[in-house]
């Protein structure tokens, strides 16, 4: 087991250096660059101006040159500075990863629980009413853009009902501490969680579903049958159990996206997390800024590929580690 | 309503008015304000772009402040003066202001932040151009010598042109990487107190604040909503009181305005004049010639847009000079909406029918209506136009390296032809690479020449003969297409008194700022 792990985090370092070298370019293909933007927003025309903000950001190097330094920086483990935000790359995306991390965490933690319950539901009670409504709302959740579905719940809860908060991460200048802050900022986490704990939740609801009743029709069922188990306890211990590894890949693969955030929901409910700050570095050509998070996403989501190849040993012993 | 109605109310409205005057301003309270995008710093004399401007135009002081019709007010100078010939600037500060942190403000600062922007602020170093030296005889008393009269000079130094950097903090260090960029020090109302990246920032009044009384506000949040219906949202539901101009698309303008307890209004900008035209490519296609561009003066419905698309707000632009700018005149070649005319000019300029590229500014959905609009008009007169879509760095671009037929724009003109207009006019600032200059490729040695004397001739007179005539060459030439002089509605609650006084608007406008309970 321990050489697998290590073969494959050499893989990773391999695949992850060939995504920095390739992230390097794709942006770079963008049209504009930092420089003029960035004079934009200062209202300045000069040339000199211009001129002066690419020296300083090295932009005017030769791409190879600026590659090299940029993946000199990486394997120092330095993500470089952030143009626009003057500040080290790796501060702000550390700034910021509690924040997305509590919202994508939350969510993951909600569409896990919930799809799997009632996907389970589903195929437990396949072919009745239960079924069809369970299906339909999947169906609809997983189809409806997420920015719609945020717009339509702060439309709801928050204009029509003023339930709950629109925007933010907590209360601004409300000054609260200890439980009173946990309550305020649990009340700000609920509508962005939920619209995007929708989608994955419908995702989960479905291939739960699909998947029990596809093992449901094997043999080895038919013998717990056999064998007097109650359907509570087959559909508990055995169907659904088997049934998991599709969705351990899935709840793997989103695992993955956790770090990067979740840029409509984030920007739509002002939530200061790292979606956010790609949104803005993208906007603003802030190569450095948007390279960095890349970086990190795609250590994360490899990691996580990693992880769930581990669980589904745990989830299904038969799987063996082969190097 | 009846006469007797509109009687009765402005009779309460009087009545209002008088109760509120006699109230007078009230010290205390909270007020939330969106500020959009977050800004990268609050260190005025290293980043120029407008949020900086509006939140730390609270933190900072320019030597003078600007009324809405752009005349000087006292700042951190009490009094100024101008030699008979137009080359002494002689400005006496106001004794006993102190930086936040206690040191006093003296004129050595003033000498040092001049040398500091020279180094750091693109558009200050443009307006120092004219500056021979700057003196300090005492701590109280700046004299500023030009090589020549230079006509815009009293009107560079408001905050965000000219803002006030504290010597003692930033002598001897490395500008860009002082750790004080992060708690900005500086001698205005409010003091910086906190900034939770991406949530909100945080200012305090400052208790010992030089004009006695001022400000009457204990703290402002600026609240970061990078989303603009959320932020409409975020007033609608009572989290915010103040939507800076721009800060909402101008569809819900109608709606917030509204709501209860809400006031609207497009005052504040006339120092920045944000001017909108189409930059009309002179180089090549049917936009090189002449009767094109002013067969697309008379095709364009202006004050349709200004009426559905900017809700009203705003002025039919007559020409390169904003109504607020210094020497405008309206004494120039009328561009009514007229089709018929449109038509008969494209046929003597032989347009047939190639297609025009025509860029939005992809600056939200208020830009991208207007351009359907402006489209629509084309079409109509028979104009074969493709729309191009892009991003703000992408426009950027194109835009730079004149890639285009046609391109959206706005750019402030900072009170000043010399300063905000003359640049994308005259043959000079012809250069790639930057989307701010001379874009179209225009280009008239007369008006270079008028240019380059109307900045330094003296006195006023003579300026206004100069700008007068380079304005009606202008608008015969139509270099570019000018659509409106903007005005970005600022919404705020009713309760929020006096928050607009001068030119800049919200940028500094919280001094003077109260809220009734």
């Amino acid at each position: 087991m321990i050489s697998f792990i290590a073969q494959r985090i050499a893989k990773a370092i391999i695949v992850l250096l060939a995504l920095v070298v390739l992230n390097f370019f794709l942006i770079r293909m963008a049209p504009g660059d930092p420089a003029v933007v960035m004079a934009g927003e200062a209202g300045a025309g000069d040339q000199l101006f211009i001129v002066q903000l690419r020296e300083k950001f090295g932009l005017d190097q030769p791409l190879p040159v600026q590659l090299f330094l940029y993946v000199k920086g990486i394997l120092s483990l330095d993500l470089g500075f952030s143009f626009r935000q003057q500040m080290p790359v790796s501060t702000l995306i550390l700034q910021r990863l509690p924040a997305t991390l509590l919202l994508t965490g939350t969510a993951f933690a909600i569409s896990l629980a919930f799809g799997i319950l009632f996907g389970a539901l589903a195929a437990r009670f396949a072919g009745t009413w239960a079924d069809t409504a369970i299906t339909v709302a999947a169906l609809i959740f997983y189809a409806t853009p997420l920015f719609w579905v945020a717009l339509m719940a702060i439309l709801l809860f928050s204009v029509a009902m003023d339930w709950l908060p629109s925007f933010g991460y907590e209360t601004v200048g409300a000054g609260y501490t200890g439980l009173t802050h946990v309550f305020d900022v649990a009340a700000h986490l609920i509508l962005p969680a939920t619209t995007i704990g929708l989608f994955f939740m419908a995702t989960y609801a479905r291939m739960t579903r699909a998947s029990m009743l596809e093992v449901g029709r094997l043999d080895f069922v038919k013998t717990a049958r056999a064998k007097g188990l109650s359907d509570t306890v087959i559909q508990r211990r055995h169907v659904l159990r088997n049934a998991l590894l599709p969705v351990v890949t899935l709840a793997g693969l989103q695992a993955g996206t956790l770090v990067g955030g979740a840029v409509l929901t984030e920007t739509v409910f002002a939530w200061p997390g790292i979606g956010r700050l790609m949104y803005e570095a993208l906007l603003q050509r802030d190569y450095n800024l948007l390279l960095g998070v890349f970086v990190v996403c795609s250590a994360m989501v490899l990691a996580f590929n990693l992880i769930t190849d581990l669980v589904y040993r745990s989830v299904d012993p038969r799987i063996e580690f082969a190097a | 309503m009846s006469k007797r109605k509109i009687l009765m109310s402005l009779a309460t409205m009087c009545v209002l008015s008088t109760a509120a005057v006699a109230e007078g301003p009230k010290p205390g309270g909270v007020v939330n304000a969106v500020i959009q995008p977050e800004p990268p710093s609050l260190m005025m004399g290293l980043v120029q772009n407008g949020p900086t401007q509006m939140v730390a135009g609270n933190i900072y002081e320019g030597l003078l402040r600007y009324s809405p019709k752009l005349d000087p007010l006292p700042g951190l100078a009490e009094t100024w003066s101008v030699s008979e010939d137009g080359r002494v600037y002689t400005f006496k500060l106001v004794k006993g202001v102190t930086w936040h942190d206690g040191k006093p403000f003296t004129s050595a600062d003033v000498l040092f932040s001049i040398e500091f922007l020279k180094q750091t602020h693109a558009r200050a170093r443009g307006n120092l151009v004219q500056l021979d030296k700057v003196e300090a005889p005492d701590e109280s008393t700046v004299v500023f010598t030009l090589k020549q009269p230079f006509g815009p000079f009293i009107g560079i130094f408001e905050v965000g042109s000219l803002p006030m950097i504290p010597k003692h903090i930033y002598e001897g260090t490395n500008f860009k990487t002082n750790p004080a960029n992060n708690t900005p020090v500086g001698t205005g109302p409010f003091m910086f107190k906190e900034w939770q990246k991406g949530s909100f920032i945080r200012l305090v009044k400052n208790p010992n604040y030089h004009v006695k009384g001022k400000p009457n506000i204990d703290e402002i949040y600026w609240n970061v909503i990078p989303d603009a219906a959320a932020r409409s949202v975020a007033y609608e539901t009572g989290k915010v009181d103040v939507l800076p101009g721009g800060s909402v698309e101008n569809f819900d303008v109608p709606r917030l305005s509204k709501l209860k307890n809400t006031c609207v209004t497009g005052a504040g900008w006339e120092f920045f004049s944000p001017h909108s035209w189409l930059w009309l490519n002179n180089r090549s296609g049917p936009t090189a010639n002449k009767k094109f561009r002013q067969a697309l003066m008379f095709a364009i419905d202006r004050n349709m847009a200004k009426d559905v698309v900017w809700n009203g707000l705003g002025k039919v632009a007559t020409g390169p000079s904003g109504s607020a700018i210094k020497y405008y005149t309206s004494a120039v070649p009328k561009y009514d909406y007229d089709p018929a005319k449109a038509k008969a000019l494209l046929k003597e300029a032989g347009y047939n029918g190639e297609k025009v590229r025509m860029l939005p500014l992809p600056y939200g959905e208020t830009w991208q209506r207007w351009a359907e609009m402006v489209r629509q008009n084309l079409q109509d007169v028979g104009i074969n136009v493709e729309m191009i879509a892009t991003d703000v760095p992408g426009w950027n671009q194109k835009v730079s390296e004149w890639d285009y037929d046609i391109a959206f724009t706005y750019l402030y003109q900072y009170g000043d032809p010399a300063l905000g207009v003359g640049r994308n006019y005259v043959s000079s600032q012809i250069a790639k690479g930057s989307p701010f200059n001379n874009v179209e490729g225009y280009s008239n040695s007369e008006i270079d020449k008028l240019f380059a004397d109307g900045a330094v001739a003296f006195p006023d007179s003579a300026r206004e003969e100069i700008y007068a005539k380079a304005q009606k060459i202008l608008v015969e030439d139509v270099p570019v297409a000018w659509m409106l002089e903007l005005q970005f509605p600022t919404i705020t609650r009713c309760s929020v008194k006096n928050l607009i006084t001068t030119g800049i608007g919200v940028n500094d406008g919280f001094r003077d700022a109260w809220i009734e309970k």
